[in-house]
């Protein structure tokens, strides 16, 4: 039985933990709050939060000069693919492996996640110029190829977990209903695994998004997604704080907006099951 | 019509066997109850005559034709598993017409049968919530309903009220039974409650280690335990079981006796000892009975209230006609 | 299960074979020397000429201090913010989003915005800051260079900290915490021999999963100083001799290095995860 608590304790509970949460959040508000300022407000001291006059000239100024959109095309279609495609691959590995497991299942599982801790760095150069000799240097396909590779133990073990939450007496009551191995799967398994496949799909496309050793060092000016776009307002003469908040925005906005929804699967996604 | 014979039918998982060659005979219509403690093979017998498990030897025999390759949809058999494996993501109504329409009935004929189905099983009003939002024995019924849909030739319970609280068991097991009378079909339950097993059985059949012990009536298992095992296992409170020189008067190895059948006597029983703890019920009393020189404990069973306390001497007569006699192996003595 | 299988067998080994082989030989494609001429054997020239540069052990460290630093301070926040979001409030629902949310902002974006709008010594908010106070404004990036990144990775890593150690907190049984009040058991006991024992595991696994991306921490450095001011890690050393001098031998001997400081970690990773699932 929960207690009662006072409306005192947990006022206080309350305004700490507003106060703890808006100070971690306050940089990427500042950001969004700055990308609506004129140049001159955004490195105004006192700082100003709201009193402002809010603008857009930032965005249509970051479309103009590094054109935010062929940017984000690349990210969607790297993210997006790669994830899809690793779900396809990993969908029947997953499978196997929890519905028919053999004597080293576990074994190759836990040799899966092992190579997800190989250092990039360690591999650079052979991969680089494996790109180069293939030509996939600067090329989506090449990126999409990559970031499959990268996620793809992540993404067979998220499913992995999901698929053998679904209870074996539901498969034998459906072969018991008179279900072929298609309707099984028609019928019964897929509707089921669905959420499971779903959230994989989200977690890694955020994962995939975000990812930003290779897609740096790997892309130029073709094939480059948000996280290049971004990397280029490092240099010196990218001092504008409006501007450079109008273009984070841009990057960070969509997935921010996927990751509020995907975070109650986070845990078990990036621990692997072993916290729940 | 759903006569069930297994011959010869046993069972190994790679080299263990579980299930040593047994015989079989369920009779159509019939009640039966496979009993027994947890591991005893059981529910692989059961899981054998679904076709769940394939059999290694023997044969199984539905209504008269070879089961035993057949795969468990083409055997004519129903199941209520013990979690209820209801689909999660289908409504009650989808859930009941799901073995229909993998039948490929048309769907006035599925919509006619679902509804009966519910009627019975007082779920109408609920056929349309998906099984979450369901209580333990409301998706119990949904359960039964998917699998009465069907009107195969029997069904199969794979200890179907274990998850339940103990009222709602009670209720359960008398909704079942109705069942049974009602269509008069061939029901094979596993349970590892005796009680269960003796209140619901046409026909029980004891199992230890995949052996068949006894096969009988419950009034047969009761009356005439044909080895000590069995006298232990069916009746509540158990009955007590003593070796030693009082067994060797009546000569055999170990005699039993009921905790029913043994009377508290005014003066000089044949046997006495002290009051442990006592178990008021109301309408009976169980005390358990020490430094009787026989066993650890002797178990009695008086009707309604006798006034023992702790630590008081008690004197004891058990009835002589109703004592039961096994010899070293354990078996009845005739 | 084969062609995933395949696919990272392909994946992992491919490249770790390549890696190895040019450990051993001298590779300087800048100065002519190409893979179809063929390569000079150099044995384990690159392997102690890594380990005897004067940026090798200023690098360790630098790896080491920002791992090591970035790992408390999530871990000793996530645990106090854990215990709070854990407490009843109103809310509870968006103070959960406005924490986790630094997770998904990109590192090259959180890089940046850190940067110059937080740590830019002229218009940076924390220099109006010290300015409002009085103080000198502080040259973060430059002075402060380490201190400053490992405030930027604490900021991305803390709501996973505290996400995962607050899921293993609502998982403990507040049975277990009433029969520790019926013992007599003041808070900071309760905490210390009760909550702190469950979160055991939690906490390792998120020591062992930070360590494993920390190790790896790149787009940060990439952005803010470039590897300058003391603030190159191992990673960043070995990016820098492969891609910047083009040094391939001597970075893959680097590259080999930095795969067995992982692997070390790894298998401590795997062991946990693995007795997971036996259960």
């Amino acid at each position: 039985m929960a207690r009662a608590v006072t409306g005192q304790r947990k006022m206080i509970n309350t305004l700490a933990a507003w106060s703890v949460g808006l100070l971690i959040f306050f940089p990427i508000l500042w950001t969004i709050l700055t990308s609506f300022k004129s140049e001159a407000q955004a490195i105004a001291n006192p700082p100003v939060f709201f009193l402002f006059d809010w603008t857009l000239e930032n965005y249509s100024a970051v479309q103009e000069r590094s054109n935010y959109s062929k940017f984000l095309w690349n990210s969607i279609i790297i993210a997006g693919g790669s994830t899809l495609l690793g779900v396809l691959i990993a969908v029947p590995a997953a499978w196997s492996m929890a519905f028919v497991p053999g004597k080293r299942t576990k074994d190759i599982l836990l040799w899966m996640l092992s190579t997800k801790m190989l250092p990039a760095v360690g591999v650079l150069y052979p991969i680089y110029l494996g790109f180069v000799k293939a030509g996939l240097l600067d090329t989506r396909v090449g990126l999409v190829i990559v970031m499959m590779l990268i996620n793809l133990p992540i993404i067979v073990w998220m499913l992995y977990t999901y698929f053998r939450e679904i209870p074996s007496e539901i498969l034998e009551a459906a072969r018991m209903d008179g279900a072929t191995l298609r309707d099984e799967i028609i019928h019964v398994l897929t509707p089921m695994a669905i959420p499971g496949i779903a959230s994989t799909l989200l977690l890694n496309f955020i994962l995939a998004w975000n990812e930003a050793f290779w897609t740096l060092n790997l892309t130029a000016a073709k094939a480059a997604p948000l996280t290049a776009f971004i990397a280029s307002y490092s240099s010196p003469e990218g001092l504008f704080f409006a501007k450079l908040s109008a273009a984070s925005t841009m990057a960070i906005a969509p997935i921010l907006i996927l990751g509020w929804f995907s975070q109650k699967q986070l845990v078990r996604g990036l621990t692997f099951g072993a916290v729940k | 019509m759903g006569q069930i014979v297994l011959k010869k039918v046993q069972k190994k998982f790679d080299d263990v066997e579980v299930i040593p060659p047994l015989d079989l005979t369920i009779e159509d219509g019939e009640f039966t109850v496979f009993v027994g403690p947890s591991g005893c093979g059981k529910s692989t017998l059961l899981r054998l005559i679904a076709g769940l498990e394939d059999v290694t030897a023997g044969s199984i025999e539905i209504d008269g034709k070879e089961a035993a390759d057949l795969p468990p949809a083409k055997r004519g058999l129903s199941m209520v598993f013990q979690s209820y494996a209801l689909y999660p993501h289908m409504s009650v109504r989808k859930n009941i017409a799901f073995p229909l329409k993998m039948a490929k009935m048309d769907s006035a004929e599925i919509k006619k049968r679902v509804e009966a189905a519910a009627e019975v099983l007082n779920l109408t009003s609920y056929l349309d919530r998906r099984p979450g939002q369901l209580s333990g024995g409301q998706r119990q019924r949904v359960a039964i309903g998917r699998s009465i849909v069907r009107e195969p030739s029997a069904f199969l319970f794979d200890e179907p009220l274990s998850n339940l609280d103990a009222a709602l068991r009670v209720g359960m097991r008398m909704e079942i039974s109705e069942l049974h009378k009602r269509l008069d079909t061939t029901m094979v339950y596993v349970t590892h409650d005796q009680v269960e097993a003796m209140t619901m059985a046409d026909k029980i059949v004891v199992l230890q280690a995949g052996v068949v012990e006894q096969v009988g009536s419950p009034l047969d298992l009761y009356h005439s335990p044909k080895n000590k095992f069995v006298a232990g296992f069916i009746g509540s409170p158990k009955m007590n079981l003593i070796e030693g020189d009082e067994a060797k008067k009546h000569n055999a190895q170990t005699i039993g006796i009921r905790p029913e059948h043994i009377a508290v006597a005014d003066g000089n029983g044949e046997w006495s000892g002290v009051v442990g703890v006592s178990e008021h019920l109301g309408s009976d009393t169980f005390f358990h009975v020490h430094d009787t020189g026989l066993a650890d404990m002797i178990t009695v069973r008086v009707e309604g209230d006798v006034g023992l306390k702790y630590g008081d001497k008690i004197n004891l007569s058990p009835r002589q006609d109703l004592i039961h006699k096994f010899d070293q192996q354990g078996d009845r003595i005739v | 299960m084969a062609p995933a299988v395949f696919l990272l067998l392909v994946w992992m080994l491919v490249p770790l074979i390549t890696t190895l082989f040019f450990s051993f030989k001298k590779y300087l494609p800048l100065r002519g020397d190409e893979l179809g001429k063929g390569l000079d054997w150099v044995g384990f020239e690159n392997y102690s000429r890594f380990l005897n540069s004067s940026s090798f052990w200023p690098s360790v460290q630098t790896t080491l201090l920002i791992v090591g630093s970035v790992l408390v301070i999530t871990v000793v926040l996530g645990v106090l913010l854990a215990l709070l979001l854990d407490q009843p409030m109103w809310g509870q629902g968006i103070v959960r989003i406005l924490i986790i949310s630094p997770f998904f902002v990109m590192p090259t974006v959180s890089a940046l915005v850190w940067k110059n709008m937080f740590m830019d010594s002229n218009y940076g908010l924390f220099a109006h800051l010290w300015r409002f106070f009085g103080a000198e404004p502080v040259q973060w990036l430059s002075q402060s260079s380490i201190e400053s990144i490992i405030m930027i990775v604490s900021w991305q890593w803390l709501p996973f900290a505290t996400l995962i150690l607050l899921t293993a907190i609502q998982s403990l049984d507040s049975e277990q915490l009433e029969a520790s009040e019926m013992d007599g058991a003041p808070v900071l006991k309760r905490f210390w021999y009760i909550i702190l024992p469950h979160l055991g595991r939690a906490i390792t696994v998120v020591i062992l999963i930070q360590t494993i991306f920390l190790l790896a921490v790149f787009a940060e450095i990439f952005v803010t100083t470039g590897g300058a001011f003391g603030s190159r890690t191992l990673t960043y050393l070995i990016f820098q001799r492969v891609l910047e001098s083009q040094n391939v031998g001597l970075g893959s001997a680097g590259g080999v290095y930095a795969i067995i400081l992982a692997n070390i970690v790894a298998l401590f990773l795997m062991r946990i995860v693995g007795k997971n699932l036996d259960q």
